[in-house]
């Protein structure tokens, strides 16, 4: 059942468009993440959710209730900032329960709730401690807990772990998920970290200048890019030039090269972008039926992988991973090489329209 | 080289090192200038700010006993009790311009960042404004026509508050405004609006306890100004301590001296307390204003 939905959803400030057209529909207890870089509308979309700003038109409704003009402190949604926001001149118990005095509860039950979430949040015995006491990734916990205290019908969280360091920040994201499953809460996470958004969601939204640029399951979002936006933002992405040959039975060229697309398409003659994985490409002929001559540009040693870029006929550029194996050599600068890859692995994006059409298509077969 | 000394295959790095930690006497030289600059410049401003003192000090000893300035004054009904108005009055005051500063800082703050400097510009007008000019224009505007407040007792009261909230307006504004640039003003606001709080819970449960060292910075300094002021007071004829010292000064000889330093004792007993109480809460208003 839809749980949160946001309808046509648009936000200007003064004459800039901020968010426009966003329509979401988030099922009960589902985890959404938004996606994009700073200034694509993540924020202030999940600002509307909260209240804290006005949608200039569209609505927003949780449980079938309209709550876009509601104030935000009758909306009953938990949100967890950046920055914590904890109020530095209350103890962590005092912080916790601050809703439910607000709430004016029995103080008995504040008390019980609590020592249940601090119990949740493995720091038991740190209420009586002020938020300056305690570390980057314990006030954050601490800020979950308060957030949760209130039982709120919808749990946002704005880019809650950006300032935390990167071993804490994967730590504490599987909490954040768990703690999320066991109270069975509608989330909205906002993130311009692709692994993280990947990682946590049932579904990620990735967002560019303020408008949706794809809606999806992590996979979906990662294997089948509906734009050039979302295939170069979410992971490592080869983009190509090339033209049609012929649109149904998908044959492309690259250069005088020619190879087969994933999907048929129409027409022939015009110009595409192909997009294909750094993993799903092989150095030799084993990859799969679609077969490049190349020259190698450059060989990066990076560890346990070894990423390799070669050049396509004059400019198209295209990089590739491979295990890092002692006993094979490395190719050479200047090298003359062969790469092949799956017809599977060849993405045509041809731009927005069509490429939501693929997509549907592809979620109808799958 | 002679083979591996006792640093290995790198003796020229370690002396390099060593001759680099070693301070070179000019500098040296130089460092012990320095000291002796900031020594100066202390001993001036020490002079400069208790020599004054001194001189009043021993010009109210002069008086036959020496302590006899200090014992009149004290035992004058008229010192304790302007005394005790005016700091009445500047109780009054402080409560009344906190609850007209402090909202309205946090508003401009959150809300309307591009009124800051015009508020600023307001706040500042009682440096541009004499008291002189103040209190004329407050006895013109209410000495008659449909607020008659200068009339009685109670309305110079009021007056003479009001009067006050402008002059403290400086002081309390900036120290206000300090102190909200001290914490996350705006995801405060959004934390507590989120956990259900309104306006007058986030002011009161939020705001105002963030806010704590500011408002007593801004207290004591409106507090010294109102005990010390004497034109708004004498002209509305208030019972203030600002027109008793200058009373006191027209008819006695080594009293006022005693009074200054009196009232010198409190202000400074007055700042002791806010460093006290400011010293509990700071560490947790800085910590929390890092973030």
């Amino acid at each position: 059942m839809t749980f949160l939905t946001l309808t046509g959803v648009q936000k200007r400030f003064g004459t800039s468009v901020a968010v426009q057209d966003f329509n979401l529909s988030a099922e009960k207890g589902e985890f959404v993440s938004f996606l994009g870089p700073s200034g694509c509308g993540k924020t202030t979309t999940l600002r509307m959710i909260a209240g804290f700003e006005q949608p200039t038109t569209g609505t927003i409704t949780v449980d079938g209730i309209d709550i876009t003009h509601r104030p935000p402190n009758r909306r009953n949604i938990g949100m967890v900032f950046q920055s914590y926001a904890l109020f530095p001149n209350m103890t962590v118990a005092d912080n916790i329960g601050f809703g439910l005095r607000v709430r004016k509860q029995p103080k008995d039950q504040i008390r019980k709730r609590v020592d249940e979430l601090l119990a949740l949040i493995n720091l038991p015995d740190k209420g009586g401690r002020y938020p300056y006491q305690l570390s980057g990734g314990q006030q954050q916990r601490i800020a979950l807990a308060r957030a949760l205290a209130i039982e709120p019908q919808v749990l946002l969280l704005d880019e809650p772990l950006s300032a935390l360091d990167a071993k804490i920040r994967v730590a504490l994201r599987k909490e954040i998920r768990s703690i999320q499953r066991q109270f069975g809460i509608t989330t909205v996470y906002v993130t311009h970290d692709q692994e993280e958004a990947l990682s946590l969601s049932d579904r990620v939204v990735v967002m560019s200048e303020g408008r949706i640029e794809q809606i999806g399951p992590p996979p979906e979002i990662y294997n089948f890019p509906a734009t050039p936006f979302v295939a170069s933002f979410v992971g490592t992405l080869n983009l190509i030039q090339a033209t049609v040959v012929d649109g149904p039975t998908a044959r492309l060229s690259v250069g005088d090269q020619e190879i087969v697309g994933a999907r048929p398409g129409t027409g022939s003659g015009q110009r595409v972008t192909i997009a294909i994985r750094p993993e799903a490409v092989e150095l030799g002929e084993t990859g799969g039926t679609n077969r490049l001559r190349a020259t190698v540009e450059d060989v990066s040693f990076l560890g346990s992988i070894v990423r390799t870029r070669v050049r396509i006929g004059e400019k198209e550029q295209l990089s590739f991973d491979q295990f890092n194996d002692p006993s094979l050599s490395a190719s050479a600068i200047g090298e003359t090489v062969t790469v092949s890859f799956a017809r599977e692995a060849t993405l045509v994006l041809e731009g927005r329209a069509s490429a939501d059409a693929a997509i549907e298509e592809a979620i109808a077969e799958g | 080289m002679t083979g591996p000394g006792p640093f290995g295959r790198f003796p020229d790095a370690v002396e390099q090192v060593a001759a680099v930690r070693e301070p070179k006497p000019p500098q040296r030289a130089r460092r012990g200038a320095g000291k002796l600059v900031w020594w100066a410049v202390f001993l001036i401003g020490f002079l400069y700010f208790f020599v004054p003192l001194l001189g009043t000090f021993s010009f109210s000893m002069r008086a036959d006993p020496p302590f006899s300035a200090y014992a009149v004054v004290i035992d004058d009904p008229q010192f304790a009790g302007t005394l005790f108005y005016s700091f009445l009055i500047g109780v009054i005051t402080i409560i009344a311009s906190t609850i007209l500063i402090v909202p309205t800082a946090f508003w401009v703050r959150l809300k309307l960042p591009r009124l800051r400097p015009y508020i600023e510009f307001i706040t500042l007008l009682p440096f541009v404004i004499p008291p002189i000019i103040l209190v004329f224009g407050l006895l013109r505007s209410y000495s008659e026509g449909p607020i008659p407040l200068a009339g009685s007792d109670f309305g110079s009261n009021v007056l003479l508050v009001a009067a006050y909230v402008v002059l403290s307006f400086p002081y309390m504004y900036r120290a206000v405004d300090t102190g909200l640039r001290a914490i996350d003003v705006r995801s405060l606001t959004e934390a507590s609006q989120s956990l259900g709080a309104g306006w007058f819970t986030l002011m009161v449960r939020v705001i105002f306890p963030n806010l704590r060292v500011s408002l007593l910075s801004g207290a004591f300094l409106t507090l010294a100004i109102v005990v010390g002021e004497y034109t708004i007071a004498t002209f509305l004829a208030r019972p203030a301590f600002g027109p008793y010292i200058s009373l006191l000064g027209g008819n006695r000889a080594y009293e006022p001296a005693a009074v200054s330093l009196i009232s010198f004792g409190l202000t400074w007993i007055a700042m002791g307390l806010l460093a006290l109480i400011g010293r509990q809460s700071r560490q947790k208003i800085q910590i929390a204003g890092a973030h």
